[in-house]
């Protein structure tokens, strides 16, 4: 339980900042497609008997590269659900050779916090140290990238994007294998799109999306052991409140400002 | 996906056989085309393909592969949840999609900038609930086994009495798609303008939101979630490269969408004598490469054709 919680904790914190450039970015789909495909690779793994861990590396950084160079010519969303089908279609070739086991899929895409061990802490606090390191050295760059795109052109541009897409691979990585690929999506998206509705401040905005994630993910955790069901769907209904809730509050904050003119 | 459960046909040579027939059975592993699960998958994937391929010009223009791709994975939760109550799966399917872009319309996916993140929002709430959903299928029905089926879908399973459906939902939402085609065309390409000409664009929209749900979940009914997104947006994305008018596009993009898919089955069906051995690959592997390998050559004679002038 403790275990659990250590790590999903780090998994938030990571995930809650990164969010906030995946939303700043308008990324959602590549923050999706991202952690879903590399689903692929821990099939592929389990069939090779490799580690999770790697295939998960391998394939959601080879997705990352991907959409970036394939999405430089032409439509990026095109690119982002090409490369998504790609590594889907590849893991449905892995799993079809592997004895199908439905239980190890089930928990690939929707997490088993439950059931970390001991021996996942490490790589995960390594990993989301380097995420926080790397989200630290291009803190400036990228935002200024994110807030107006187009600013900086040709490779500088690329190698921005390319970072950025690094970045989200390196989350994905970490916390597939103990929250699910379902439930990082929702991670990145749901609190941080919250935050920036509430302060149009880059900084406090990051601060605030890391601890809404920390927020969603304790309480969800704490009803999971509970109530026995899926981690995943109090993190999607609490992200999702968290929205809600957050655009209740902007909305009256205009009125109010509207009314006092 | 196991085919254990047909059995071929041994074929035996003739004298008479010419070097044409030696490749073609090379290429077709006999049994293809006489085989009833394969002319229903032909037939139904057939279909389904030819609409996403039409509805899909749309859906790249409107720049909402995302869209598209999240009704689809908000849809398997339908069809687990349809699956749990004891409905047809297509319902589930049906109306988990159409109330999800209701909500995707609501939030702001008609604004190029909160599209994103509506989507998103309501993707999370869909993975939420297809959890749930999964679970509680899991521990009161012990039917895991439906998990790779919604997921990956099975075109060899389907049968041939949903034939008539599918080809009316197909047809409601070709039908969406053709009545608002000039209107939808204008206000996908410039909003603005279309707003001028007294266009409502926003109606325009969430009409054609609904016809791209209806083409989703009948896609994820008959293919799968994968290949849904796949030949909604590769094909079209394809075709729109090699030409910039809209209904040849669209045409271009049914044709490619068949082609794969028929391919697609067509290597399915060979790959039962690849290694690994009695095993055939899946399909939506093969649809999904072809589609893949198509958008790529696409682009490569796009830009070959620029660089000629």
């Amino acid at each position: 339980m403790v275990n659990a919680w250590v790590v999903a904790s780090l998994a938030a914190v990571v995930g809650g900042a990164v969010g906030f450039f995946v939303v700043m970015r308008g990324a959602s789909f590549v923050a999706h497609a991202i952690p879903n495909g590399s689903f692929a690779g821990a099939a592929g793994a389990t069939l090779i008997g490799s580690s999770t861990l790697a295939g998960l590396g391998l394939f959601s950084v080879a997705g990352a590269l991907g959409i970036g160079l394939l999405g430089r010519r032409g439509r990026r969303d095109v690119a982002t659900a090409l490369m998504l089908v790609f590594m889907l279609g590849l893991g449905a070739l892995f799993l079809s050779f592997s004895a199908e086991n439905s239980e190890a899929a089930y928990s690939l895409l929707f997490g088993e916090v439950l059931g970390i061990s001991a021996n996942e802490i490490a790589p995960t606090l390594a990993l989301s140290a380097l995420g926080l390191l790397v989200l630290a050295l291009l803190w400036r760059p990228l935002l200024l990238d994110s807030v107006l795109p187009g600013r900086s052109s040709g490779r500088r541009a690329l190698a921005i994007d390319l970072a950025f897409l690094l970045l989200v691979a390196i989350t994905t990585t970490m916390t597939v294998p103990v929250v699910g690929t379902t439930l990082i999506f929702t991670l990145m998206i749901a609190p941080a799109a919250a935050a920036r509705a509430l302060t149009a401040r880059p900084g406090f905005a990051l601060a605030l999306s890391a601890l809404l994630a920390l927020v969603t993910v304790w309480a969800a955790i704490a009803l999971s052991y509970t109530t026995n069901w899926p981690v995943g769907f109090f993190v999607g209904a609490f992200g999702a409140s968290a929205y809600a809730a957050s655009r209740v509050v902007a909305w009256s904050r205009d009125r109010r400002s509207v009314q006092a003119q | 996906m196991t085919r254990s459960l047909h059995t071929r046909t041994t074929w035996t040579p003739r004298s008479t056989e010419t070097a044409v027939h030696a490749l073609l059975r090379a290429i077709v592993e006999p049994g293809f085309f006489a085989d009833g699960a394969v002319q229903t998958a032909a037939a139904l994937g057939g279909v389904v393909a030819v609409v996403a391929g039409l509805i899909g010009v749309f859906t790249v223009i409107r720049s909402q592969a995302f869209a598209g791709h999240a009704l689809s994975d908000i849809g398997s939760a339908g069809g687990s949840s349809a699956y749990l109550v004891g409905l047809a799966p297509l319902w589930g399917f049906v109306g988990i999609s159409v109330l999800a872009a209701a909500a995707m319309e609501r939030i702001g996916v008609q604004r190029a900038r909160g599209r994103d993140v509506a989507t998103g929002i309501v993707l999370g709430v869909g993975f939420a609930l297809a959890s749930l959903f999964l679970y509680l299928g899991m521990t009161y029905h012990n039917g895991s086994g439906e998990i790779p089926t919604i997921l990956f879908g099975s075109v060899f399973t389907l049968s041939a009495a949903e034939l008539p459906l599918v080809i009316g939902l197909g047809a409601v939402a070709l039908l969406v798609a053709l009545t608002l085609y000039r209107p939808l065309l204008l206000a996908s390409v410039s909003p603005e303008l279309a707003a001028a000409r007294g266009v409502r664009v926003r109606l325009v929209g969430a009409a054609y939101l609904l016809a791209l749900a209806i083409t989703v979940a009948l896609c994820d009914l008959t293919i799968g979630a994968i290949l849904s997104t796949a030949l909604l947006v590769g094909p079209a994305a394809a075709a729109l490269r090699l030409t910039s008018r809209p209904h040849r596009a669209a045409l271009l993009a049914a044709a490619i969408s068949l082609a794969c898919t028929w391919l697609g089955l067509l290597l399915a069906w060979d790959s039962f004598y690849w290694p690994p051995l009695r095993h055939g690959w899946p399909v939506s592997f093969f649809i999904v490469t072809l589609v893949l390998i198509v958008y790529l050559a696409a682009g490569a004679l796009a830009r070959g054709r620029r660089l000629r002038g």
